[in-house]
């Protein structure tokens, strides 16, 4: 049996004329742990990122949901404001055993965003691939770009 | 953001070059057998995962397979950059058997114990 001295584990063989970029990287680190969420209020435990892009045909919603089951994200549209929700349920299987780092949010969460632009609510569909949620929203007609031709007469 | 330095091979570009990285939250839990780790890395598919053990340290590295969304952007929150995660591996853990599960974005890592570490009886004889 042997004790081993601490060391931090990338700091140990950095060149010195590194380490202030260590230390930024560090600190860095410690920001996007402590401070992932973007309160929404209501649910201000975890908020996942969300996305919206306009391809002129619809408006596509993505929303960052990783380890989720997809029986439980809820979608829903209203006057123009996409909603998701849903919960993640955390699968217990503790043995006697202690838990090292638990940075990894379980519960509910709820995200809205009010579209640009009006959206044919009927055509709505979403597909749910390697933990990232995609909404593809139709635009209704009268959002679609046109060209309108001008005669000069 | 973490970021690490890395070498390029070209010697016309710079010698060194900042290279940003999100980095995936984990949770650990040990049990009799090893430990358990799990990281969330949302667009990353199973091709995009690269899981290597290198001076007992255990390196995650995870590049997102989805192509960027066609079209204008309205509206941004997630970050494009690849994941990368290293953690210190405990003596005790079996390199060799280090099994891997990627689903729905989460990557379920397990790391068992060597069985020389495990708690054993002794019997006595005579």
């Amino acid at each position: 049996m042997s004790l081993i001295r601490y060391q931090l584990p990338e700091a140990s063989n950095w060149p010195s004329f590194d380490r202030l970029s260590t230390v930024r990287d560090e600190i860095d680190r410690l920001f996007d742990l402590s401070w992932p969420t973007r309160d929404s209020g209501l649910f201000s435990g975890w908020s996942p990122a969300l996305d919206v892009h306009d391809d002129k045909e619809n408006f596509v919603v993505h929303l960052e949901l990783p380890g989720m089951k997809k029986e439980d994200i809820n979608l829903s549209l209203h006057d123009g404001m996409l909603t998701v929700s849903g919960e993640r349920k955390q699968e217990r299987e503790q043995k006697n055993g202690g838990s090292f780092r638990s940075e990894r949010y379980f519960g509910k969460f709820q995200r809205s965003v009010t579209l640009p632009a009006l959206v044919d609510a009927s055509k709505v569909s979403a597909s749910y691939k390697d933990g990232v949620l995609i909404v593809t929203l139709p635009k209704s007609e009268e959002a679609k770009p046109k060209q309108i031709e001008v005669s000069v007469s | 953001m973490n970021a690490t330095l890395t070498k390029t091979e070209s010697p016309t570009a710079q010698p060194t070059q900042r290279v940003s990285y999100v980095t995936p939250p984990a949770n650990i839990r040990e049990d009799q057998d090893g430990y358990v780790l799990e990281a969330e890395m949302p667009g990353v598919g199973k091709d995009g995962l690269q899981i290597t053990v290198e001076n007992g340290e255990l390196i995650l590295l995870g590049r997102r397979t989805a192509a960027e969304p066609a079209g204008t952007q309205v509206y941004r929150e997630s970050r494009r950059a690849d994941y990368r995660r290293v953690f210190e591996l405990d003596s005790s853990i079996d390199t060799g058997k280090i099994s891997a599960k990627m689903e729905q974005g989460v990557l379920t890592l397990r790391l068992p114990k060597s069985d020389s570490v495990k708690p054993r009886q002794i019997p006595v004889t005579d």
